[in-house]
């Protein structure tokens, strides 16, 4: 990875960051319905693990799936930022043409296969992208993520063993940000390392910090190295943050301002750029001038676009509820 | 022409079907090596090897989203869940996941499965093993439903269901897979929607759809016998539903029945007839009748079993009822 690399990806977690913080702004402008889940503070995790992947190339991309955290998973696999905002704003130039909206962004032109609001519910999704990658001998992968809250559920465990039993292509990514909506996982789970959770299905696992991309990114291209050569699947673990609220109706009351700033002096933004700053890389009035071009960006494009895009035509309601073009010989009428 | 059982049309869709399109596979507990509980998928394993007709393990709602995932990566997924009780478990990823994905992605995604399923009672199986539930899965946007009456439907439905680009639930019988009928020997296809009247009349439609088309028909012999003509109409597809046979068929008898496995209570017989109120209401000379199982869990005991769901007889005296002779 050169320098220029290192400025992109620094330039991509700041983007992240402004891009949701704008996101809540539009939210209590109320131009954002809906629920709101925010990536803040994670953004090391799916940007180094997705800088490993495969992305950015349209159907030959691995497949990317995860929660409803999905913003940034999504703009990182190759969704058009301004598509995203377009879908939060419900409108029809959205990624899910404003039929989905935050939680479910979809871009299908580079395997971004959605944002799913039933905890856990992408696990055997992931397992079943894999299994197609398998049977087309094609050499991609399936890359899920979800958080700790989501391993607790009965879709955890059924999928780690079907996945490990028919040797899927596929990597687990657990954002362990230790609490589920507002609950601490030392209240809900018995086993609080959650890569040891699948050692009861025998899978290679393993636990790295995740507010530090160097180290997300080097421990990810071992996983995705494993999983690529057809060794099976993988489950990996970052230990993370997420600085905002589970969604945008929570006082955070479960958690201590102590406990907040602690994980914020391992800030992921912070961290990288000390570390590139130190290494003669970007020099920190660079900084500023980059986060001058986001800000413009976010206005002057994404938002715009957003803002001046149409709405669905209320007469394409029952659009896309089932294949809206099917072959009469299949589908019918018996009787025409 | 050969005549073939339900359970001999089911396993040959299979097999033309993997045969045709290597994306094609099968899942399911039991399938493979055992060769299925109902032998649906008899000798494939053999065929076409472990990687195309999968032996899952007994975990119907991730095996059900592994299908719905390899679906959304181009595959052809036919999957089994043994009995209709055991659907739901499946109906997160079935309902929450695959009726919902190509909507909520604003069309660019399809989920391609098709899950086949027996639903209804047979023998003493009691509550846990006799369910219906065709009416939920009616209520579902996204889904295509179909309940193939006998063996021609049941394999041009499942090659069609195969091939449409939508999730579709074929709802099959336990008292169904050994039922024979004559089919072409050469390939066809038989549509997801559409009813169809299988005997002509003119005094009174008998609606039915899967196991309920025989008590229908059934009872038009014995109401023939009565001098009454009783025309039967299978639905066929429960989701979309024909309405537009229903009431052409209604404002020719101007009479109806609807006969149903499933409970009443916000059953597939409620919607039958919120259709007719509403398309054919002044077509009607008569007060239409549901017949229809007891809003109970399926009894083992065989004489509260036979008194719990609907048979011939109720149609036919049901029928009676409509055409005011009792």
């Amino acid at each position: 990875m050169n320098d220029a690399d290192k400025k992109r990806l620094l330039r991509e977690m700041i983007f992240y960051r402004r891009f949701e913080d704008r996101t809540f702004e539009a939210y209590m402008e109320r131009k954002i319905g809906g629920f709101l889940h925010l990536y803040t503070g994670q953004e090391a995790v799916a940007t180094g693990v997705l800088e490993m992947a495969r992305t950015g190339q349209g159907a030959d991309n691995d497949y990317v799936i995860t929660g409803y955290r999905d913003h940034v998973h999504a703009i990182k696999t190759g969704a058009a930022p301004r598509e995203v905002m377009a879908e939060l704003y419900g409108k029809e130039t959205g990624s899910s043409k404003g039929r989905g909206g935050s939680m479910h962004i979809f871009d299908a032109s580079q395997n971004f296969m959605g944002g799913y609001a039933l905890v856990g519910q992408p696990f055997p999704l992931a397992a079943g992208l894999a299994m197609g990658c398998k049977h087309k001998g094609t050499d991609q992968i399936a890359i899920c993520f979800l958080g700790d809250g989501a391993n607790n559920q009965g879709t955890f465990h059924e999928t780690m063993n079907m996945a490990k039993v028919w040797n899927l292509p596929v990597l687990f990514v657990c954002e362990n940000n230790q609490y589920a909506i507002g609950t601490h996982i030392n209240r809900s789970t018995a086993v609080l390392d959650q890569y040891k959770r699948v050692c009861a299905y025998d899978m290679e696992a393993s636990q790295h910090d995740g507010m530090d991309i160097d180290i997300v990114m080097e421990a990810s291209k071992k996983a995705i190295d494993f999983v690529r050569s057809g060794k099976g699947p993988y489950f990996i673990e970052f230990m993370t943050y997420r600085y905002r609220g589970h969604s945008m109706s929570d006082a955070k009351g479960y958690r201590t301002k102590e406990e907040e700033a602690e994980w914020q002096k391992r800030d992921p933004i912070k961290i990288y750029t000390e570390r590139l700053i130190e290494a003669g890389i970007i020099k920190a009035a660079d900084i500023k001038t980059m986060e001058k071009e986001i800000d413009d960006e976010i206005e002057n494009d994404i938002i715009k676009f957003a803002e001046e895009s149409p709405e669905p035509k209320v007469e394409d309601l029952t659009k896309y509820v089932l294949d809206d073009n099917p072959d009469p010989r299949w589908v019918g009428p018996l009787h025409k | 022409m050969a005549e073939i059982a339900y359970w001999e049309a089911i396993r040959r869709a299979h097999d033309e079907e993997m045969a045709n399109d290597k994306l094609v596979i099968a899942m399911g507990e039991d399938i493979g090596v055992a060769g299925g509980t109902y032998k649906a998928t008899f000798g494939l394993y053999d065929k076409y090897g472990p990687e195309r007709i999968i032996d899952t393990p007994i975990s119907e709602n991730s095996y059900t989203g592994i299908g719905i995932g390899a679906s959304m990566a181009g595959m052809r997924p036919i999957i089994e869940i043994m009995s209709i009780n055991f659907a739901l478990l499946a109906l997160d990823t079935l309902i929450n996941a695959a009726a919902k994905i190509h909507y909520m992605s604003g069309g660019q995604i399809s989920c391609p499965i098709v899950m086949r399923t027996p639903g209804g009672t047979a023998h003493q199986l009691a509550a846990q093993h006799s369910a219906r539930l065709a009416r939920m899965f009616m209520s579902t946007s996204g889904l295509r439903v179909v309940t193939p009456r006998g063996p021609l439907d049941a394999y041009g439905m499942l090659k069609s269901a195969v091939r449409s680009n939508d999730p579709v639930i074929i709802i099959e019988h336990e008292q169904m897979y050994n039922l024979k009928e004559d089919i072409p020997d050469e390939e066809f296809f038989r549509p997801l929607e559409g009813a169809e009247v299988v005997r002509e009349g003119s005094d009174i439609t008998l609606i039915g759809y899967n196991y309920s088309v025989h008590l229908c028909l059934q009872a038009a012999k014995r109401l023939e016998a009565d001098g009454i003509s009783a025309e039967v109409l299978d639905l066929r597809a429960l989701k979309p539903l024909d309405r537009e046979s229903i009431r052409k068929s209604v404002e020719k008898t101007h009479r109806v029945l609807v006969a149903e496995e499933d409970e009443a209570p916000v059953g597939v017989g409620a919607e039958i007839m919120a259709v007719i109120t509403e398309d054919c209401f002044y077509a009607l000379d008569a007060q239409p009748v549901r017949i229809h199982a007891a809003d109970v869990p399926v009894p083992y005991n065989a004489k509260l079993e036979k008194a719990a769901i609907p048979s011939a007889d109720d149609v036919y005296h049901g029928a009676l009822k409509v055409m005011g002779k009792i």
